[in-house]
């Protein structure tokens, strides 16, 4: 007998790109019903608070690529294309759920409350971090690719170890989420990570955007198999879900959460997107991509099956798009205000963390610094 | 992955363990488990210590470090890791992100590499990244060096670089009871920690005190301890050297001092017992009483910790120095095989060459 692949399952889908959205008594195939199941009370209200956050996503996401054309910020990476990926997955969380975000990660970040300000603080230039994770539940922005997978691991495997996994108190019981992306699937540590998380049954759900590139690097050039199939071999559930359909994203990390919270161990969920924009500001997309596939995705937004789905029910009109447009034009220019007033760290911040405890050579190098500064340079020299 | 191939693993006996904790005032303990002594109390005066490896729980580790404490502390606080040194690493991170106080074993010296990033770029950084936020109290042990007769990768001498990473604090002890006082001081403190233990040295035993009165009273982590002092009309008269030791070669430093002092030369011997931070007042002290210096460590000499030591000396002591500060250590090539690695390692003979040439 022949060896074969296994047959590509669809994506979960709950809303088609055309905004119809499969309730769960529409759907035979019982997975998919009970994922429409776990998002069945996700109502137009919810939907039109969904389509905010992204909308306000996308223009923040916007006014960066601005910010970095006018010189103000060093470098944007932007998440344009995958706001129901990041949008569904933060509502597919509860609260006390720890997420260790990649650095292009700013829906997530926007759910989770942190300030798209602080966000900006890494991409300007005036800090390598930006925020207090624990305020937000939300880990620190990692730029070495996948280097996070094993620390949302050990992070679950400390839940573990507090009484935090599977006890049955909804309120208290959590999950770790570790974002990554198509290329970071290369990555030793991340396939560590996995491995190590199926072994000690640790409560993470991997979540993988697949958003088609790394940089100049096509997901075929990461894996030959769909990196939800790799699931199986770490011993874990693996599912596929439309990234741009924040309902099924949603739903899909639901269940993953849920899972993970109740003692059942990690699960790997791929979401299918595709990075709108080059890898970053600094990037030429035009080089290595057809402006053909570019435009196949364009149908696929995941803004306008939101939109369509809303005026179709007959629950959102032009009004409530107006005003969800006007609102984040106001968080344009809040951003870009925050941005130009943000000041520069001083000087001698460099040596404020460096260590927690007194480090003598810091000391004095810090005392140098600070000295060099308080001299006029020709007295220094 | 972890053959030592000439030497069995544990060769002292003694209890796992709970060896020395129930025991009052001073006993003998082999280096290795002066180890095991500080791992254990530190475990029973913290809950948040946990131990992570590969092979530690079951087997007590390859050289038996660990041997009992899985009994005693159970499986979620001395973890049989799969073998996946990045992720020992970035593990031990997210469990310190989570109040934990993980002590990562590195099997052998070679075997850091695939940890290297994790440790360069996650734990010496993230501090500084979450800007007071968050403390990584993590402690990387790390068995180095060679003299026991191993294959490829079971030899080396990597401490330069975690010395060179701003983050991180690097210490060596050379005694037993260096060792347990530094362990149990690497767990009380804030930030990460490499512990370059002198793997051929192990098995020498020595008194270690325990008591928690001897813990409070011991020198600081980062200080520097003369290992043979010089007496001052002895260094006057021109015939004294100081030699800069740490870890293994702090051994061979004192059994060159025997030779020397046969010849009627003396050598101060200072040993580091911390590479990063350096207690370079120390060494500054001693340079100055002879006003001659050789350095000596199994790493190789170029760029390695005696190019520091020697630089720093220079810009502080040049007018108290009567001859360039001298480096003896490893050859700029690949750690050899073991038949030939006594040529490489630098032993009392070497020094005392050295400390010919300071005096010449």
């Amino acid at each position: 007998m022949p060896l074969v692949a296994p047959a590509p399952q669809a994506p979960v889908q709950l809303l088609d790109p055309t905004g119809v959205r499969r309730r769960a008594d529409q759907i035979d195939e019982p997975e998919l019903a009970g994922y429409a199941q776990l998002v069945a009370s996700v109502d137009a209200e919810q939907l039109r608070a969904r389509y905010r956050d992204m909308a306000m996503v996308r223009r923040f996401d916007v006014e960066a690529t601005a910010l970095q054309r006018q010189g103000e910020l060093a470098l944007w990476a932007s998440c344009t294309g995958q706001e129901a990926a990041q949008v569904g997955a933060g509502h597919g969380l509860a609260p006390q759920d720890h997420v260790f975000p990649t650095y292009r990660e700013h829906g997530l970040a926007w759910v989770r409350g942190v300030d798209p300000v602080q966000v900006l603080q890494l991409y300007r230039g005036a800090s390598h971090g930006g925020w207090d994770p624990a305020d937000h539940a939300f880990h620190l922005y990692t730029l070495v690719i996948g280097a996070q997978l094993p620390h949302a691991t050990g992070y679950a495997m400390g839940l573990q170890r507090d009484g935090l996994v599977g006890t049955g108190d909804r309120s208290r019981d959590s999950a770790v989420m570790a974002c990554f992306g198509d290329g970071a699937s290369s990555q030793g540590e991340v396939n560590e990570a996995l491995s190590w998380a199926g072994v000690f049954s640790a409560p993470v759900v991997f979540f993988c955007q697949n958003n088609g590139w790394a940089i100049s690097a096509p997901a075929s050039r990461q894996s030959a198999a769909p990196l939800h199939l790799r699931a199986a071999g770490f011993g874990m559930p693996g599912v596929q879900v439309d990234g741009n359909d924040v309902l099924a994203v949603e739903a899909v990390i639901r269940a993953a959460s849920d899972r993970a919270r109740s003692g059942g161990g990690p699960t790997l969920v791929e979401a299918v997107t595709y990075r709108v924009n080059a890898h970053t500001t600094s990037d030429d997309a035009g080089r290595y991509r057809s402006r053909e596939e570019e435009e196949s995705w364009r149908p696929r937004d995941p803004l306008t099956r939101v939109e369509a789905h809303l005026r179709a029910i007959d629950c959102a009109d032009e009004a409530f798009f107006d005003a969800v447009r006007e609102e984040s034009d106001e968080l344009g220019a809040r951003v870009r205000r925050g941005v130009r007033e943000m000041p520069d760290p001083e000087p001698t911040s460099m040596f404020d963390h460096a260590y927690a405890a007194e480090h003598p050579l810091v000391a004095s190098e810090r005392a140098w610094l600070q000295t060099w500064l308080a001299t006029e340079p020709e007295e220094a020299r | 992955m972890s053959a030592t191939t000439t030497r069995p693993a544990a060769a002292d006996s003694g209890r796992p363990g709970s060896s020395t904790s129930a025991v009052a005032g001073p006993t003998t303990l082999s280096l290795a488990k002066a180890i095991t002594a500080a791992l254990h109390d530190a475990m029973a005066a913290d809950e948040k210590v946990l131990l992570m490896g590969e092979d530690i729980g079951r087997l007590g580790g390859v050289f038996r470090i660990t041997d009992g404490l899985q009994a005693t502390f159970g499986e979620d606080r001395v973890v049989d890791t799969p073998l996946a040194e990045a992720s020992i690493l970035g593990t031990a991170i997210g469990l310190a992100l989570r109040g934990y106080r993980p002590v990562c074993e590195i099997q052998f010296d070679g075997f850091v590499y695939p940890a290297f990033s994790q440790i360069v770029s996650q734990l010496a950084k993230m501090p500084a990244r979450m800007a007071g936020t968050a403390q990584l109290p993590v402690v990387v042990r790390i068995p180095y060096g060679g003299g026991i007769g191993a294959v490829e990768h079971h030899s080396e001498s990597p401490e330069a670089y975690f010395a060179h990473t701003a983050g991180l604090r690097v210490i060596s002890p050379a005694t037993p009871q260096d060792a347990y006082w530094m362990l149990r001081q690497a767990l009380t403190q804030p930030d990460p920690v490499i512990v370059m233990e002198p793997k051929r040295r192990y098995w020498e035993k020595g008194s270690v005190d325990t008591s928690a009165e001897a813990l409070r009273t011991a020198p600081g982590l980062h200080s520097a301890r003369v290992a043979r002092p010089v007496n001052g009309a002895r260094a006057s008269e021109g015939g004294a050297v100081t030699v800069v030791a740490y870890g293994p070669t702090v051994r061979v430093a004192l059994d060159a001092a025997l030779a020397a002092a046969e010849e009627g030369v003396e050598l101060e011997v200072i040993d580091l017992r911390s590479l990063s931070p350096l207690d370079i007042g120390a060494v500054e002290a001693s340079a100055r009483r002879t006003g001659r210096v050789v350095v000596v460590h199994e790493a190789p000499v170029f760029l390695g910790t005696g190019a520091e030591i020697a630089a720093r000396v220079t810009e502080s002591c040049f007018h108290s120095l009567e001859a360039p500060v001298l480096r003896v250590g490893g050859f700029a090539v690949p750690y050899p095989a073991a038949r030939i690695e006594e040529h490489y390692l630098p032993d009392a003979e070497r020094l005392l060459d050295a400390v010919d040439r300071v005096l010449a």
